[in-house]
């Protein structure tokens, strides 16, 4: 069930300039805690608009993921590592330059975008929930297994390089302090 | 109907904005939150594509972004605290324990 077109229109624009602006946020704002707050209303913006383009799967995966796990993560590692709450000053110099820069790259791809001919008239029928599982499993299923590993090697590795040493609480016993 | 270039205009805005972000900040956490929103421009794009074109292999490829981007986060939020512990900074520029 597709919602009104003015509504999807509305909640398109409402989503495109909350994205936008808590993005900025996120890379001027001192305080690291409130950025990554802010980083969280990207992916829940990012989220909607999954969900008005109809992949509702990965609207719901984007949530539990990024949301519940990864800014999690990255709130505890702030906590974590720095002590005061604005420890972060930059040199004034180097923002301008970066500025044009990303700029200068948004134009580019902009551009780049104008220049791809409408697809709306390809757009068949809709992707559900049944076609993206059987392609996961059938044209995609080696990929999906060697992300799965990628993903347990990666968690080992960030336990073994996060755990401290010296607590001594692993397997191998702590030097003899005898 | 999906409308495409204006996803793909503000997906483009959102990689512009992560790029400036990578290449001012200076705490090292501060770059990462920089290039999940890179990844997130990244996953916009295909999902918007994917959708456009009615092909399930754009949401699939969203999906292994995200999972690549749970395992950048873990090791490289790993890799931070580790870099603290050891040399007791997260400023990426003040990390030149190699500097001879």
């Amino acid at each position: 069930m597709q919602p009104p077109i003015v509504l999807a229109k509305a909640g398109l624009w409402f989503l495109g300039a909350l994205v936008i602006a808590s993005a900025i946020l996120v890379v001027t704002l001192d305080n690291l805690f409130r950025a990554a707050l802010s980083l969280g209303l990207v992916l829940v913006g990012v989220a909607g608009l999954f969900l008005l383009v109809g992949a509702e799967f990965l609207a719901f995966v984007q949530v539990l993921i990024y949301v519940g796990a990864i800014l999690t993560l990255v709130v505890f590692a702030i906590m974590l590592t720095t002590p005061r709450p604005s420890a972060e000053r930059r040199g004034a110099g180097r923002r301008w330059p970066a500025a044009v820069a990303s700029l200068a790259l948004f134009a580019l791809l902009a551009c780049v975008v104008a220049a791809i001919p409408t697809l709306t008239a390809v757009g068949g029928a809709p992707v559900s929930l049944q076609d993206l599982g059987r392609e996961l499993i059938t044209t995609l299923v080696l990929p999906f297994e060697v992300i799965s590993v990628v993903f347990v090697a990666a968690m080992v590795g960030a336990i073994a390089v996060a755990a401290s040493p010296r607590q001594g609480r692993g397997p191998t016993p702590p030097t003899a302090s005898s | 109907m999906i409308p495409l270039k204006f996803l793909l205009l503000l997906s483009s805005a959102l990689f512009a904005i992560g790029v400036f972000g990578v290449l001012t900040r200076r705490n090292a956490i501060a770059i990462l939150l920089s290039i999940e929103l890179i990844l997130n421009a990244a996953s916009l794009n295909f999902v918007a594509l994917g959708q456009a074109l009615g092909h399930p292999q754009g949401q699939a490829f969203a999906l292994f972004v995200i999972a690549l981007a749970a395992c950048e986060a873990a090791v490289g939020l790993a890799i931070v605290l580790g870099l603290y512990r050891t040399a007791n900074t997260v400023l990426a520029d003040q990390m030149n324990l190699l500097r001879g």
